[in-house]
């Protein structure tokens, strides 16, 4: 065997094809079937995409990188469970590109922080969180509530978010921006489509407090809001009852 | 420096510069209202930055044609150089993040300045910029020497080097921006991806082509490990950065894959992050400057043989143990459990390998700080595999997952392994390239040795307390059956902890800053080497090892 690879390390094309040999077979045999095997994914029928707020409260989470201090994934220990709820399901996250996991808990798991606190209690959160939790470690979002949430992209990111496999359909993309809108302010013309659209149980309400106007900080509640209830596979779920 | 390339390659350079500043300003000017202008025109500064000297230089006689009889070192002095101009950046980063964990009010109100923003900017730095400059900058260096050839034009390493710190910065200022796809240590969006394909394919070319002319007939083992390293990196980085963008004129991109699929293929990269990058990389440095520091050959040529390949082929099934007790399916979990233990086998071969090459010369080690670095670094190698192979365990990752005790972990490796063996084969090159005698001050070698290594012991003592606390506190039940403690009772139980952290964080910051200092004086005032033969490396007693038969 020595002898072989005494010959071997003289050839860089054979070194290089040796290596990419080795390395690929892992990945292969362990992501591969995870696209093919159906059981990975349970089925949800009554799962919903996120609006189009709902997404831009997304991708302000991820430009501000809270991922980094807050987990999405609730594991399947006694404790994690009766501290947060059910333990995260798969198809919970099937519309999440990319999922938000997590890997570190400086803060507490949000995968059910939905409807948990108020809408009032995450401003004043966001704002300055040791005003509603003295001991709290999290930084201060201001600028959340001083900055107009950007609409005039939302259509492309619907459209994006369809090449990659989540359903929205031609009337959701056309409509994005006024949704997003609409969501944030109930009583205009733009809040009716919401609903026809994402469902009766979309909250929609003026998230941040600010009628008449559409901040980054109603993107974000709207979307921390929703977190857990895209579809209540895990509540149906039999196993999770016989645990509990 | 410009002079000692050829005509053909300045025009060449130019050219580059030319295309780079349009493509710049295309996305200055079309992606106005996205932040990618930002990039745009920052691409466009910095390649008219590049320009002007080339210009000013361009009609500069041939180089002579005795440069082929030496080694092509510029950009290898140049990268050791941005290697500790990243070090202090991005350890001062870190740092500084570490305090915020502390006092969360010691920061500015703007948004570039909060915690989320700059975290990913300190892993990126001393990851990718400090650890991927040390990694070019020696690998080009070991690459000539172990295959006595020139590198074989003048114009690609700088391409590879230059457009290298090109993605850095686009990374950590995209950051600051709010720019980032959110996976974990894959945060850079789309088009800076795609432009380090384009760089490390020129690498990639550049490695194999050095290789092809090589005078050796053995390709020696550090060069297997920088070629695993270039090649495997290139296969994460581009299936785990596969993405759609919203537009060609927004910064923004969703991932291919969601969720369960997703969170698979992050970790496969993620574990192979540490193992491609922050392992083989550097194995590769280990396996040149420590024999050669030392003055001993490798202990074992059949060693280096299995634990490179049993590195090569099994950390590629680790990464599920990143996700024990999630949506993953049960059996990928196993199978990377599984693996994880096995792969403590080629990780002490090399560990070991490296501590029994220093059998007679454990004088040296007591006298010279730059193979103590090296001692050390395959010391905490050893432990932080083990570590590793330890938390995989099913039932420990239960308790460490989600804890300090990863940070920990991470910084074991990363500070005691990473940085350690850097700063030796950093130390061993610069008098080699800058034709000094030694390091200006060897006694502030020595003061960044203990500067580092109490800072690494405080920073890992302090985590793996604050982990098993966290991880205990939030598992903890009353005699009612009661969960016990909050969790802002564990929130708050780590302070004492965190401001360790920090200390032992900015103790291994003064260390890398005395290095940037000592670098200077080294460079300007010290004393040139006399004797010019000692310049060469022991070449050949390295190539007595590589060479070293097969029985």
């Amino acid at each position: 065997m020595f002898k072989l690879h005494y010959r071997l390390e003289r050839r860089a094309i054979g070194m290089t094809l040796g290596i990419i040999a080795a390395a690929s077979i892992g990945g292969f045999v362990e992501i591969a079937p995870l696209f093919t095997i159906h059981q990975t994914v349970e089925a949800a029928p009554d799962m919903r995409v996120y609006t189009p707020l709902e997404l831009a409260g997304r991708n302000i989470y991820i430009r501000e990188g809270c991922y980094a201090c807050h987990s999405q994934m609730i594991r399947t220990l006694r404790d994690e469970v009766e501290r947060y709820g059910h333990y995260s399901l798969a198809v919970e996250s099937k519309y999440d590109h990319p999922m938000l996991w997590g890997s570190k808990r400086t803060g507490p798991d949000i995968a059910r922080l939905g409807g948990k606190y108020s809408d009032e209690w995450h401003v004043r959160h966001l704002l300055n969180p040791r005003d509603v939790v003295p001991v709290s470690i999290m930084p201060a979002y201001g600028w959340l509530m001083e900055n107009d949430l950007r609409t005039d992209d939302l259509s492309d990111q619907l459209t994006a978010q369809r090449v990659v496999g989540v359903p929205y359909t031609p009337d959701m993309i056309r409509n994005a921006a006024d949704d997003a809108y609409g969501q944030a302010n109930p009583d205009s013309s733009r809040a009716k489509g919401v609903k026809t659209r994402y469902g009766e149980e979309t909250n929609i309400r003026s998230f941040a407090g600010a009628p008449g106007r559409l901040t980054e900080m109603d993107a974000l509640v709207a979307y921390l809001q929703i977190l857990g209830h895209l579809t209540d596979a895990a509540s149906r779920d039999t196993v999770a009852k016989d645990l509990e | 420096m410009i002079s000692n390339l050829t005509t053909g390659e300045r025009r060449g350079a130019l050219l580059i510069l030319l295309v780079m500043t349009l493509v710049g300003l295309f996305f200055a000017a079309a992606g106005r209202g996205d932040p990618i202008a930002v990039h745009g025109a920052l691409i466009m500064v910095a390649a008219i930055a590049l320009a002007f000297p080339i210009m000013a230089r361009l009609y500069d006689p041939e180089p002579p044609a005795e440069r082929f009889d030496t080694y092509y070192d510029d950009p290898s002095k140049v990268g050791i150089i941005l290697t500790f101009v990243w070090a202090a950046f991005a350890m001062f980063v870190g740092d500084w993040v570490a305090w915020l964990l502390v006092e969360p009010t010691w920061t500015t109100s703007g948004a570039w300045s909060s915690f989320g923003r700059i975290r990913p900017v300190h892993t990126t730095g001393v990851i990718f910029g400090f650890g991927g400059n040390g990694l070019i900058a020696t690998s080009f260096y070991v690459m000539q020497r172990t295959s006595r050839v020139r590198l074989p034009d003048q114009l690609s390493p700088w391409f590879v080097l230059i457009g290298y710190n090109l993605f850095c910065v686009l990374a950590v200022t995209g950051y600051m921006l709010g720019i980032t796809q959110s996976k974990e240590y894959a945060e850079p969006e789309w088009y800076a991806d795609l432009w380090l394909v384009i760089v490390w394919v020129v690498y990639f070319i550049l490695y194999m082509r050095t290789l092809a002319r090589r005078e050796e007939p053995h390709i020696y083992v550090a060069n297997w490990y920088y070629m695993a390293f270039i090649l495997v990196v290139a296969m994460l980085h581009i299936v785990n950065n596969l993405a759609v963008p919203v537009s060609f004129l927004s910064a923004k991109s969703f991932s291919l894959f969601s969720g369960v699929q997703d969170a698979l293929t992050e970790w496969w990269y993620g574990h192979n992050a540490v193992a491609f990058f922050l392992t083989a990389g550097f194995l590769g440095m280990m396996y040149y400057y420590l024999p050669i520091r030392a003055g001993r050959p490798i202990f074992s040529y059949r060693m280096s043989i299995i634990s490179f390949w049993g590195i090569t082929f099994m950390y590629m099934w680790v990464g599920s143990h990143h996700l024990h007790h999630t949506a993953l399916p049960q059996w990928v979990q196993t199978l990377g459990m599984t693996f994880s233990l096995v792969l403590i086998v080629p990780s002490w071969a090399s560990a070991a390998n490296a501590l029994l090459t220093l059998n007679g010369a454990w004088h040296k080690v007591r006298d010279d700080a730059t193979l103590r670095f090296m001692m050390i670094a395959a010391v905490f190698y050893g432990l932080t595999t083990f570590e590793g192979s330890f938390m995989a365990i099913r039932s420990v990752n239960a308790l460490s997952h989600y804890t300090d005790w990863t940070v920990g972990h991470v910084h074991a490796g990363a500070l005691g392994w990473v940085a350690m063996i850097t700063f030796g084969a950093l130390y061993a090159s610069i008098p080699w390239l800058w034709k000094r005698e030694r390091m200006y001050s060897p006694a502030l070698v020595e003061v960044h040795f203990w500067l580092a290594l109490s800072g690494t012991a405080i920073y890992v003592f302090a985590l793996w307390n604050a982990g098993i606390i966290q991880g205990l506190m939030w598992r903890t039940y009353t005699e009612n059956g009661n969960l016990a403690y909050t969790f802002l009772d564990s929130v708050v139980a780590m302070r004492p902890y965190y401001i360790a952290r920090a200390i032992g964080g900015l103790l291994f910051l003064l260390g890398a800053l005395a290095g940037c200092l000592n670098l200077y004086l080294t460079i300007r005032y010290a004393a040139p080497a006399t004797d010019t033969a000692s310049l060469k490396p022991l070449r050949d007693e390295l190539n007595d090892a590589a060479t070293l038969p097969a029985e």
